[in-house]
Order: structure tokens, then C-alpha cells, then sequence
């Protein structure tokens, strides 16, 4: 068991034929992820690498293939768009890679997405990992291991240092979500804590925040009130200074709030076991399973 | 990106809003005309990036064009929070009956655009929302809908008994809106709004900060940022596109992602040394952003020892080793290197760096305690 993707997931890559879509579809493809077909308008009728049927829209793929679950490497301008024609073809999961897509877009984007039921993990995300089971996104696949602890992340190459320390301790994990650093999201921390307190599979959860809005904090009361299983938390960004973007669009402190002092009180107040630096996740998760 | 009040004035204009006329001067001279054209008592207004203007003697009020040649003088050049006054706004002096305050933010909790008003304008928004959150009314704005009517009034009422001026701020609100859709801003604010004796609503001030991710598709907004007003190897490091942002330690770092970038400055303090910058090589590597990341860094006297942090996924490991190998050939680097890599071809990276007489860690620990001590030992 994992959470949002497992073997039955049957995916579509919007934006197959681009470089980064073509690179990482290959990826998912040798990975064991059910890449079922593509989309490239214009490109409709043609098989990338001779294997994955390649069609004009999502509608077209999802009544010939049953996807169930959309993945999208398309430039930032065209990211919303993805996403609409996403959702309105009747796509449960969504997942949007891009960086860089204006935030006005997301206002439009992501009340459209809720009320067709669908979920949306991004933008500007890694994505996800079931380890053994099926990737979705750009998390390499050799640094993760079949196991029961759920990670989930604002960040890409954080998750994957974190990860391999889990993997090298010979700690496995249930599923890897990155829900992307960008200030609107489709998916929060709190909708994978709930994933996670819910699936059989999974017996404590890493969370890797960092500075920049309240989404930390909402889940820090989200877990004193509603998560039973362990929980161990990061806060990235001690030493970023105010006003200042750091990389991602969403991680900056504004005025006095978003600061990693007032993230980590929260985790704290909550009982969450707060690393100080990423190679405590090993020696917190073995206390808090033992 | 932050917009200057002058830019920001040409678009709350653009759209109707109330304010008035004025100009922007770079030189004394060129304020003394400004103040003469407009007539009467002007206010002179410095242009940074930075809040508290009047409290550090940016703002002065003239009631010559030859009062406002002096103040220009005195305000050019001026260094206000770090940053140095390169133009001066010069408008008339306004009669003011009250003040309000008007802004609009992108909101990451209802992920809407949301106002915030207050009666109590002219100050910081976020002591009146600190201690007197009564004062404050919001109100989340549904992007597909717009502001509806009933909630400008609202919000309106909330700042003005009299219906003339309720109906009045609330066009403003309106424009205000549009203003902030039609150009994808983060903020757009209004602070004062003021009344003036004779029964007017005028905005005095405009702050506007851009949505960086709508500047690839708004070429125009893209032309208004003020390189000037920012560290040059920001500058350099944005044409490179890279992410950098400098600050006072010793330790140069080099890192690909935002989040283990924070992180390696966090190890950094976390094991008693100072980052001086923060720098994301990002995710795609080429060489070339290696040797522009060592280029920039360099250059910063401060530094006194590197250290790449490189969790090789999209990023190859093996590009990083080559741009060090490139960077090293092209210019002396007199600082010592401590480089941590590990994930996609490492192999082939560690035989890169070997040739050159370099070697990798795989721990970033190891790696972080390593260059602090040697940080230490150069400063």
C-alpha cells in the first residue's frame, strides 16, 4: 500500500515528447511505472521510443488507454492549460512538474481542479514515489526503498538527501510526495498527513518544511489533533534573511511571519521530533518506531 | 519584484485612480523643474525598495522649486536600509482630511486574492493587524467572479460613513483590482488613501510588487525592474540564470535546489561557520552555470572557503566536476574548494575531479564540517 499512486496507476505524460518529458518518461518507464500514453498536440498517432501511444489531447488518451492519473512537463505558459484539459477530461490525480507558472494562473486553476473531485500535486514539485510499486515525476528511483515510513516535502533535492539517508540506514519508505515550493499549491501538507495517518502501510512520516507562509504551522495542529502515528519534522531556511525569495517562489519570510523559529515552536508544541539537520531523520525515526 | 512608487503611480493612473500629478527626478535640477511646473508646496519623495522612508529622512516637504532643488540634493545619494536613493518622486502637496489604508495581497491561505482595509492608514499595516486586529477588514476575492460591487462597498463603508466618499473608494478598490489581475501582482497597496477637504478620495501612495513568474510572458513589466538597486552579482547571477542572494558570512556555497541550498546554509551556522551567499545551480546542470556560480562567488572578498553541495538527480554530477574543471582552467580560484557529490554518474565525477588533482566527499556533514574549518583557518 502507498499513498495517491501504487502499481494500478496508469499514467499519461503531457508534454511526452519534450525534452524533460521524453527524458523522465524513459525514467518511469524503467522504473515500472504504467506509462500508458502521451500527449503532444500535433504528435497524435505516433509511439514514443516505439512503446507509448502518443495522442492530441487528454480526452483522446483517456477514453483510449483508462488513465487514471496525468503527469505534466509542459513550459510554464502552457502548465495551466495542462492542468485544465487535466482535469476536465476526468483525470482523478494530477501532477504538474513545471516551475515558474504564474501564480495568478493557479487562482483559476485550482478551484476548477476541486470541483471536478481531482487532485493536483504542484506545481514546481518533484512529484512522487511508491517505492517498488510506481513513480510519478523526477525523484531518482535508485535512493528509495520499499518500506513504511511516508516522507512528504516542499522541496526536490532536500527530499532525495533525506531519503537516502532513510535508505542507507536500511529504513524504507511507503511513499515520497514533494508538494513543490511554490506559494499555491494543490496539494498541502495536511492532505498528505491525512494520507499518510490513513494508509495501513505506513507507520511514521517525515515532513520537510521550510520557511515562508502557514502551511507548516496549519499542519502542526493538523497532526496535534488528528495524527497518531510519529511524526518527525524539518524546517529548512534557519539562516535565510527576510524579504528575500529563496529560490523557490514561496519560501520567503514576509515581515515578521514564515520564519523557521516560529515553524519549528509550532512543530514542537505539537510533539513533533524536530531534526536540526537532515541526518537526524535516521536517529528520530528509529526512536520514535522503536 | 518590487516596482518603485514612480512605477507603480504610471499604473494605478493607467487604470483611473486618483493621485496626483508628479514626476520622478534624478538630479536636483531636474526636481526644481518638476516642483515649478507643479506650482505651490511639493513633497519629495526618495525611490528604494524599502519601507520607512519618511523615519530616515527620505520624504521632505518643499514650498519653493528652489526648496525642492536643496531637498532633491540632500535626498540623491542618500542610503536608506542599505540601498542607495537614485531618483526622487516630486508631487503637490496634498490637504488631508484623513487616511486609510488599501491593499490587496495574493493570500496563500484561501489562495485568492484578499483586501485588507483599515481606517487607520498612513502606518505599518502589520502593528494595526498585531495589535489591533478590529481595525482590519478582509475580504477574499473569488478570481473568477472579480470584486463583486457589494464587496467594495463593503470594504468601502468599512472606511467611510458618507456615502460620496464609500461610493469613491470603492471604484478605487475596483480599479485596484484590476490593476493587480491585469499585471499578476503579489501586492498592490494604497497607503494612505486619503480624503481631502473638499470631499475628494486620493490615493498618495503606490506600492506594487510583481509576481516573478508573470515577468517571462510580460516583457513590459520585465523592463521596470532597477538593476541599480541591486547587489551587481544578483544581476550577474539572474542573467546566468541562477539563484543567488548574497549575505555576510565566509563560506561560499554552491548547491542545486532551493531546499538543500537552505539547508546547506543552515549546516553551515549549524556547525559554527557563516554562508555568504545562498545559490541554486537549479535542476538541468550545464558546465557553464559551474563556472558562473565559482565566477560570482569569487568575487566576493569575504569568501574565504567553497563548498559544493551536489544531490545529483536531474543534475548530473559529472557536469558539475567538469564546469570546477572548467572554472579552474579559465580563472585562479585562491580560496580552497570542498566538494560533496553523490547521485547520478558519481563515478565518472570523482575520476573528473581526480584528474585535477581534487577529491569528493559523499557525506554532507563530513563535507560542511570541513569547509567551516577551513573557512576558520583563512579568516
Amino acid at each position: 500500500m502507498s499513498v495517491f499512486i501504487n502499481r494500478d496507476t496508469r499514467l499519461l505524460v503531457q508534454g511526452i515528447t519534450g525534452r524533460d518529458g521524453s527524458f523522465h518518461t524513459r525514467q518511469m518507464l524503467e522504473y515500472g511505472t504504467q506509462v500508458v500514453g502521451g500527449v503532444t498536440p500535433g504528435k497524435g498517432g505516433q509511439r514514443f521510443d516505439n512503446r507509448v501511444p502518443v495522442f492530441n489531447t487528454v480526452a483522446d488518451a483517456v477514453a483510449e488507454t483508462g488513465a487514471n492519473t496525468a503527469v505534466i512537463y509542459v513550459p510554464p505558459v502552457g502548465a495551466a492549460g495542462a492542468i485544465f484539459e487535466a482535469a476536465d477530461a476526468g483525470i482523478a490525480f494530477i501532477v504538474c512538474i513545471t516551475e515558474g507558472v504564474p501564480v495568478m494562473d493557479m487562482t483559476k486553476v485550482l478551484p476548477y481542479v476541486r470541483e471536478r473531485g481531482a487532485r493536483l500535486l504542484g506545481p514546481n514539485c518533484p512529484g512522487l514515489i511508491s517505492p517498488g510499486e510506481s513513480k510519478v515525476g523526477i525523484i531518482p528511483g535508485n535512493i528509495c526503498l520499499p518500506g513504511r515510513v511516508g516522507l512528504v516535502s516542499r522541496s526536490g533535492t532536500l527530499t532525495y538527501e533525506v531519503v537516502n539517508q532513510l535508505t542507507r540506514s536500511g529504513i524504507g519508505q511507503s511513499s515520497c510526495v514533494g508538494i513543490g515550493g511554490d506559494p499555491l499549491n494543490g496539494t498541502s501538507f495536511i492532505d498528505c498527513l491525512r494520507a499518510f495517518q490513513e494508509d495501513p502501510a505506513t507507520d511514521a512520516i517525515v515532513m520537510l518544511g521550510e520557511i515562508g507562509g502557514t502551511d507548516e504551522q496549519n499542519a502542526a495542529q493538523f497532526v496535534s489533533q488528528h495524527v497518531t502515528k510519529p511524526v518527525v519534522g524539518f524546517i529548512a531556511g534557519q539562516t535565510a534573511p527576510p524579504g528575500r525569495r529563496m529560490g523557490h517562489a514561496g519560501a520567503i519570510i514576509s515581515g515578521s511571519s514564515g520564519t523557521a523559529a516560529e515553524k519549528i515552536a509550532a512543530f514542537e508544541a505539537a510533539r513533533i521530533a524536530v531534526m536540526k539537520r537532515p541526518a537526524d531523520v535516521v536517529p528520530l525515526i528509529k526512536a520514535k518506531l522503536n | 519584484m518590487n516596482l518603485h512608487e514612480y512605477q507603480g503611480r504610471t499604473l494605478f493612473r493607467a487604470e483611473g485612480i486618483p493621485m496626483p500629478d508628479g514626476d520622478v527626478a534624478s538630479t536636483p535640477s531636474e526636481a526644481e523643474s518638476i516642483a515649478r511646473r507643479l506650482g505651490g508646496t511639493v513633497v519629495i519623495k526618495a525611490q528604494v525598495h524599502a519601507g520607512g522612508r519618511g523615519k530616515a529622512g527620505g520624504v521632505k516637504l518643499a514650498r519653493t522649486p528652489g526648496e525642492a532643488a536643496d531637498a532633491a540634493e540632500k535626498i540623491l545619494g542618500m542610503t536608506i536600509k542599505g540601498l542607495v536613493v537614485q531618483r526622487v518622486l516630486i508631487v503637490p502637496a496634498a490637504e488631508i482630511a484623513s487616511e486609510a489604508y488599501v491593499g490587496l495581497i495574493m493570500d496563500r491561505a484561501s489562495q485568492r486574492p484578499v483586501f485588507m482595509v483599515s481606517p487607520a492608514g498612513g502606518i505599518d499595516i502589520e502593528e494595526v493587524a498585531a495589535k489591533t486586529p478590529g481595525k482590519i477588514r478582509r475580504v477574499a476575492v473569488d478570481p473568477r467572479y472579480g470584486l463583486l460591487p457589494h464587496q467594495a462597498m463593503g470594504l468601502a463603508f468599512f472606511l467611510y460613513r458618507e456615502v460620496s466618499l464609500a461610493r469613491a473608494a470603492a471604484r478605487i478598490m475596483e480599479q485596484l483590482y484590476q490593476v493587480f489581475t491585469a499585471n499578476g501582482c503579489s501586492l498592490a497597496e494604497i497607503n494612505p488613501l486619503v480624503t481631502t477637504p473638499d470631499g475628494k478620495v486620493i490615493a498618495l501612495d503606490a506600492k506594487v510588487a510583481i509576481d516573478d513568474n508573470e515577468l517571462d510572458r510580460r516583457p513590459d513589466l520585465a523592463l521596470l525592474r532597477d538593476e541599480s538597486a541591486e547587489a551587481p552579482s544578483e544581476v550577474q547571477a539572474r542573467r546566468a540564470n541562477l539563484t543567488f542572494i548574497k549575505l555576510e558570512g565566509n563560506v561560499g556555497c554552491v548547491v542545486n535546489g532551493a531546499g538543500l541550498a537552505m539547508a546547506t546554509m543552515d549546516l553551515v551556522k549549524y556547525y559554527g561557520g557563516e554562508p555568504a551567499n545562498f545559490l541554486d545551480i537549479g535542476g538541468s546542470s550545464n558546465p557553464d552555470k559551474v563556472v558562473n556560480a565559482l565566477r560570482i562567488i569569487t568575487s566576493d572578498p569575504n569568501v574565504k572557503a567553497i563548498l559544493f553541495n551536489i544531490f545529483g538527480g536531474i543534475t548530473r554530477t559529472d557536469d558539475v566536476a567538469n564546469g570546477i574543471k572548467t572554472a579552474l582552467s579559465q580563472f585562479p580560484v585562491k580560496v580552497p574548494i570542498v566538494v560533496r557529490l553523490t547521485g547520478t554518474n558519481e563515478v565518472e565525477a570523482v575520476e573528473i575531479l581526480r584528474g585535477i588533482g581534487m577529491t569528493a566527499l559523499s557525506d554532507m556533514d563530513e563535507a560542511v564540517q570541513k569547509v567551516v574549518a577551513l573557512a576558520r583557518k583563512a579568516a
